[in-house]
């Protein structure tokens, strides 16, 4: 009988490639580009690499994403899938990979995700991507635009829970405040609650700054088991925790617009890490829009439900705060190229584990959660990551 | 601001010929008695295929809802409000508020159905105040 997950495998490499404008290169070569670094960063050699996972891009969509990277790389893995998209599927494609170790299917996968949302998209793509979220019937017919959807989130949380909009705000400060340390990040000039609430507003109570970038990018990861894992160049970064919860796909069916499925994703990771909230050295959170970090911030533990917005004000999730989130400077400030945009969270959390993170390192980094969200709140998965195995 | 008349599947046609004579009709189980929506070929609480169609009185409450400022499509122009509306049935649903002003939606806010016509499909089910 299999046992836990957890300490059984270990991330032993990890690299970004340039992100921001990258009109140079395609989300294919991006994609290419991010798993030479990573393998590179690994110590690791071309005919090393037995399980590929990659994510399709907007940007150059393909039947066979996985097949189609490993051939222009001319690898051969015996374990090789696309996932499908969606901002969660970085974290839940880790939990899959993992799994695959632990049962023999492969002994060193990479993970790659990259597109070019900035540069590589057409009118039609960009137009087609923004149209394709929402039921085509019940709800698309309406005209809710990406921002509007978790717009209502944003104002039901307010409604329930008198959270304002200055709370919301603390979130991209936050963010824009760790990229000011985060040389690679796209956007390092600091900002104040007013610059959020003085942009201009896009869906009520989201502003401009209350959302994220679009930017190119990619990232990737090695992941092998954690026998093999002092074998390489860096320390290893140990999965300790993983959990999903996935309880509707379009907002209009969620349970409840205020508590997510971060909840039960949540606690099954820190059941199997047998840690908790408090145990967290610092935290990566899902920041397509700022609501969405103050919902799982509460769902997550960190706080209780409702008290998101005293969370921000009192205790702080920037540099200098009680938990600190975002480390790299989130999809709000580093990057989000779509799909791939918590990679770079992965890639990030890596670093601060490592104790190789810069001006940016959390002091004694031990312990830390990640958490993605794809669709509308819809598909969860959480993370914790360790130096130790055990 | 409608999809396109040919997509409709055969579970959402009774939905959809109620839009065309003014009536928001729901799926309601017949062996748990609950009200769904979206149409469905199953009964979502209990698993019954044995689902009925009922007219729905129209009448709910705004449980959350967003001023669009930027539209991404030419297809609708902004400022509009998109609403969830609680029915008093139970299901909540997608909708638009309309016939007020954009600043004066409140969620709580009691709303009845009303008609929209639109250029390529059914009339589309939206909201209006609701001040009787
Ligand atoms: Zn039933």
């Amino acid at each position: 009988m299999m046992g836990s997950l957890r300490g059984k495998v270990a991330i032993v490499g990890a690299a970004d490639t340039a992100v921001g404008k990258v009109p140079e290169m395609s989300a294919t070569e991006l994609c290419v580009d991010a798993i030479l670094r990573a393998v590179a960063d690994a110590g690791l050699k071309k005919g090393d690499i037995d399980g590929l996972v990659t994510c399709n891009s907007m940007s150059q969509p393909m039947l066979y994403h996985a097949e189609a990277i490993a051939e222009y790389l001319q690898i051969f893995p015996r374990y090789c899938i696309a996932a499908g998209a969606g901002g969660g599927t970085t974290f839940s494609i880790l939990h899959h990979a993992a799994s695959a170790i632990a049962t023999g299917m492969a002994e060193t996968i990479v993970i790659a995700m990259a597109d070019s949302l900035r540069s590589g998209l057409t009118r039609e793509q960009a137009m087609l991507m923004q149209s394709s979220t929402g039921h085509p019937r019940f709800e698309q017919p309406y005209g809710p635009t990406v921002p509007a959807y978790y717009a209502l989130i944003a104002q039901a949380h307010m409604a329930e829970y008198g959270t304002r909009e200055e709370h919301f705000a603390e979130v991209a400060v936050a963010c824009r405040a760790h990229a000011a340390r985060n040389p690679a990040a796209q956007m390092r000039d600091p900002i104040t609650v007013d610059d959020v609430l003085n942009s201009r507003m896009i869906a009520d109570p989201l502003h401009l700054l209350d959302c994220s970038l679009v930017s190119d990018g990619g990232a990737a990861i090695v992941l092998t088991s954690a026998e093999r894992a002092r074998d390489f160049p860096h320390d290893p970064v140990y999965l300790l925790g993983v959990g999903e919860g996935h309880i509707h796909e379009h907002i209009s069916q969620a349970h409840s617009l205020t508590t997510s499925a971060a909840r039960e994703a949540g606690a099954r990771a820190y059941d199997m890490a047998g840690l908790g909230p408090s145990d967290m050295d610092f935290a990566q959170l899902y920041d397509c829009f700022t609501p969405t970090v103050l919902v799982e911030l509460e769902d997550l533990g960190f706080c209780r439900k409702g008290e998101g917005g005293d969370f921000l004000t009192s205790e702080g999730i920037g540099p200098t705060g009680a938990l600190p989130v975002n480390t790299h400077g989130g999809m709000l400030s580093h990057s989000h190229p779509g799909n791939p945009g918590s990679m770079f969270a992965l890639t990030e959390s890596v670093h601060q584990l490592r104790h190789d993170a810069g001006k940016r390192q959390v002091s004694d980094a031990k312990v830390g959660l990640l958490h993605a969200q794809g669709g509308i709140m819809s598909s969860h998965t959480t993370l914790i990551l360790g130096r130790e195995a055990g | 601001m409608s999809p396109k008349e040919s997509s409709i599947a055969p579970v959402e046609q009774p939905f959809i010929d109620g839009c065309h004579q003014g009536v928001l009709r729901l799926q309601r189980c017949t062996r748990c008695h609950r009200h769904q929506f979206y149409p469905r070929l199953v009964c979502g609480y209990c698993w019954a295929r044995d689902l009925e169609w009922v007219s729905a009185s129209g009448k709910g409450r705004i449980a959350s809802f967003t001023v669009v400022r930027l539209a991404v499509s030419p297809a609708h122009e902004a400022p509009y409000v998109v609403a969830l509306v609680d029915l008093e049935e139970g299901p909540r649903m997608m909708s638009r508020v309309t016939d007020c002003d954009p600043e004066s939606v409140q969620i709580g806010a009691q709303v009845k159905v009303a008609f929209a016509e639109t250029s390529d499909g059914a009339p589309l089910p939206v909201f209006e105040p609701d001040n009787d």
